[in-house]
């Protein structure tokens, strides 16, 4: 397979919490138009691994590149750790925990922007902006971050929202939506930045049983149309039946990647064997 | 949104450049010191009367030039004149050798002496010594305080206006008020609850206090006093009021006898013996409408004022603490910590007296809104801070992954949505800075509490006054209770009217 269909290529991807090694070097490529499926236990490092793919987190060790960005760092631990540490101890500061590109240089926070604006992300809880409106939810990033004309990203909006079924609710505020309904503009409003590729955290896991259906059937459409999109699951029907390939993590290293049926039918190791052996019971 | 507060700023200091006309005697006295030296006129209460202001009048009119008159609290007389707020102050200021190495005095315009005043039941109290072992009322700073003191054994309470002191001493707080005879004369002297007892005590002796440097000034007055003595015309005043007496003779050398008659203390005698029937006091309460309506609109004034910057500079405030790198950060916590531990009053104080003294010199008007403002942005950024918490994490992670810089997604998700959270307490910070407007009267800001305590002690009504003040400040905070209701739901995630 050549290289120039990989839109994400992840090399030896390290990230730390404090002492604790939470990513022990990760490789991952994924090809365009895929679907990646990644399981695994709680806590061994999915969200995070998302995370720094979206910059949220910055990696301390490795390189990742997506599309024609490459954001590398080696290790400088100790110091790093430091500043890390001393930010986080700092009062008072609610959102920039998490957020830590402030005390990077200008030149790699301006290429962890680019590399940002590659992907869009779906979290884990619901995140619409409760403020405005469904369209505005849509259109506000590229009103503001693209200086895109409002009337024209507004067909753009109503497009998106057509595509996953939610046109006839533009004038609705966040909190009148339902959960599954609610997510589905979440995707809409991460499209509408034409992102390369997708991340959703656990899409589904906050959804009622009988609201998850519309939400996975929002991103099998999309797998059709070709975008790349790597999902955090817990629910082994979408990774057996949606994806391409399934990445089982564990303790922070990815252990087998595999095609659905491979994985499923016939896993080589033996961590994820007792892992697939778990969720059967 | 800085640029708000620039224009505020420049506001303030603009109105600093107003009013400094020189050739104008620019004179000062607190219409709370009620009669017979400075009031407002019991018939016409936005008019000041009192046998100072006849002497004030006499002298501008021997000068040929006009007078303007300045509200400073009694304490800030002194303070002010130093401050270059007006350039004469004349308020039963006593020449005291203290006073006298802070400031010029003209030289005498009234002698008297201090009076002991108690209840008409009272039998044993006949001279300083029958007071030993008493709880006595007086001034604050006066002469009569040093003389208590002194003496020994005495208890000693002070106030800020002798009508609380003669409240306190009806309603048995006190066994005795020592204080000034004119005052006693004018407040207990009608009152068939008090009387005066025991011969004069000491001798007090008021003058016209000046700033030191004012050589000129002080050549002008004296001249125009003298002039007065000369003239007859002091006498005259001060017969008027009914307040000559043997000290003042002896220090004019003037033994003959007048027959001026007493008019403006008969005047002043009539206003308080009437009966009052209900119409009377409609007709007193409307006459206070223009003087209260004026005072009620710098109070709104000053709280709107103030609370605009509170609200710009609390903002800015909080989001340096929460944003900010350290050391702004520190500074932005250390700025609300040391605003919110400290009185108010301390505040006002610092800004207006002691700034100048570093070059910075501003009108009441717009030290009282730096003061109140100042001390509200500290509470406001408590607020906003308290706001930008509430809002979820995952709002500022989402606004960044879509693309947004910190800023952007400041001033387009977290900030309106923490605006929204934030109104109910801004708007109780509001109300109580309506009401904490009450005390800037101390930085010489005649606003709605300073003139019902003037009128109040005009008139010896603080009943009625006082309810017409409470009711006018409900009716002020009332409009700001309703615009807070509109933006709360205009805020509300609810609310879908708002678009691009
Ligand atoms: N901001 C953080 N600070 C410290 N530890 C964290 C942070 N975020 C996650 N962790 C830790 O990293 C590990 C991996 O977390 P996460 O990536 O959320 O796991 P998963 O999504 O697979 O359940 C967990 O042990 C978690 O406690
Ligand atoms: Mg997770």
């Amino acid at each position: 397979m050549n290289s120039e269909n990989k839109i994400v290529q992840i090399r030896n991807l390290h990230k730390y919490f404090g002492d604790s090694h939470i990513l022990r070097g990760i490789d991952l490529d994924v090809e365009k138009g895929q679907l990646i499926s990644i399981i695994g236990r709680s806590g061994c490092g999915k969200t995070t691994l998302l995370r720094c793919l979206n910059c949220l987190e910055i990696l301390d060790e490795g390189t990742i590149k997506i599309d024609d960005i490459e954001l590398s760092r080696t290790k400088d631990r100790k110091e790093f750790e430091k500043k890390v540490s001393k930010i986080r101890n700092k009062v008072g500061m609610p959102f920039i925990n998490s957020i830590e590109e402030n005390k990077l240089d200008q030149d790699f926070k301006l290429k962890a922007h680019k590399l940002r604006t590659k992907v869009g992300m779906l979290f884990q809880g619901l995140n619409l902006f409760p403020n405005y409106n469904v369209l505005d939810n849509i259109i506000i990033a590229p009103k503001i971050v693209q200086g895109k004309d409002v009337e024209n990203s507004k067909l753009h909006a109503i497009k998106l929202l057509a595509k996953v079924g939610m046109e006839d609710f533009i004038d609705r505020m966040p909190n009148q939506l339902s959960g599954g309904q609610a997510q589905r503009v979440a995707i809409a409003r991460a499209l509408a930045m034409n992102p390369k590729v997708m991340l959703y955290d656990e899409p589904t896991s906050a959804l009622d049983p009988e609201l998850v259906d519309e939400v996975i059937k929002v991103m099998t459409d999309l797998n059709k149309e070709g975008m790349t999109q790597i999902v955090v699951t817990h629910s082994m029907n979408f990774a057996k039946n949606a994806s391409d390939i399934v990445v089982f993590m564990d303790k922070g290293e990815i252990i087998e990647m595999a095609p659905p049926e491979e994985m499923f039918s016939n896993p080589k190791d033996s961590r994820t064997r007792d892992y697939l052996k778990l969720l059967a019971i | 949104m800085k640029s708000l507060l620039y224009s505020i700023l420049i506001f303030i200091f603009t109105l600093n450049l107003s009013s400094q006309d020189k050739d104008m005697l620019r004179w000062a006295a607190d219409a709370e010191s009620g009669a017979p030296y400075v009031f407002q006129d019991p018939r016409i209460p936005t008019k000041l009367i009192g046998f100072e202001v006849d002497i004030i009048n006499a002298i501008s009119k021997e000068l040929g030039i006009e007078n303007k008159h300045f509200q400073n609290q009694w304490d800030g007389l002194i303070p002010g004149l130093k401050r270059n707020d007006y350039d004469l102050a004349i308020n039963g200021l006593e020449i005291t050798e203290d006073r006298k190495k802070e400031v010029a005095f003209s030289i005498p315009y009234y002698i008297t002496f201090q009076q002991i005043v108690v209840r008409t039941d009272s039998k044993d109290i006949e001279d300083l010594n029958g007071l030993e072992d008493k709880n006595v009322g007086t001034l604050k700073g006066s002469l009569a305080e040093r003389i208590l003191k002194e003496h020994g054994n005495i208890t000693v309470k002070t106030y800020d206006s002798e009508a609380s002191s003669y409240e306190d001493l009806k309603n048995n707080r006190l066994d005795a008020v020592l204080i000034d005879e004119p005052v006693a004369k004018y407040y207990a002297g009608w009152n068939p609850a008090l009387k005066l007892t025991g011969e004069p005590i000491g001798e007090v002796v008021y003058g016209i206090v000046m700033r030191k440097q004012d050589t000129l000034l002080q050549t002008r007055i004296n001249t125009a006093i003298t002039k007065l003595i000369t003239s007859g015309k002091l006498r005259e005043i001060l017969e008027q009021w009914d307040m000559w007496n043997y000290m003042v003779a002896l220090y004019l050398d003037d033994k003959t006898v007048s027959n001026i008659k007493p008019v403006k203390y008969e005047a002043f005698l009539e206003s308080r013996k009437t009966e009052l029937s209900f119409d009377d006091y409609v007709e007193r309460y409307i006459g206070y409408l223009p003087i209260l309506g004026e005072a009620a609109i710098t109070t709104i004034v000053l709280s709107v004022l103030s609370m605009i910057l509170a609200i710009v500079l609390g903002l800015i405030i909080a989001l340096t603490r929460v944003y900010a790198p350290r050391p702004l950060s520190f500074l932005a916590t250390t700025y609300i910590e040391v605003i919110r531990g400290t009185p108010l009053l301390i505040q006002l104080f610092f800004i207006y007296y002691a700034l100048p003294s570093i070059g910075i010199n501003m009108d009441p008007f717009s030290a009282a809104i730096l003061g109140l403002g100042l001390n509200y942005s500290a509470y406001e950024a408590e607020n906003y801070r308290a706001g930008l918490f509430s809002v979820p994490r995952g709002q500022m992670e989402a606004a960044v992954s879509l693309g947004m810089s910190r800023r952007q997604a400041l001033k387009h998700i977290i900030i309106p949505q923490a605006i929204r959270l934030v109104i109910p307490p801004v708007t109780n910070d509001f109300i109580s800075l309506l009401k904490d407007t009450s005390l800037v009267s101390v930085i010489a800001m005649a606003e709605l509490t300073k003139r019902y305590l003037e009128l109040s002690a005009t008139y010896y009504d603080y009943i009625g006054t006082g309810i017409i003040v409470a009711i006018i400040y409900l009716i002020i905070g009332l409009p700001f209770v309703k615009l807070s209701k509109y933006l709360e739901k205009r805020y509300s995630l609810d609310n879908n009217t708002k678009s691009f």
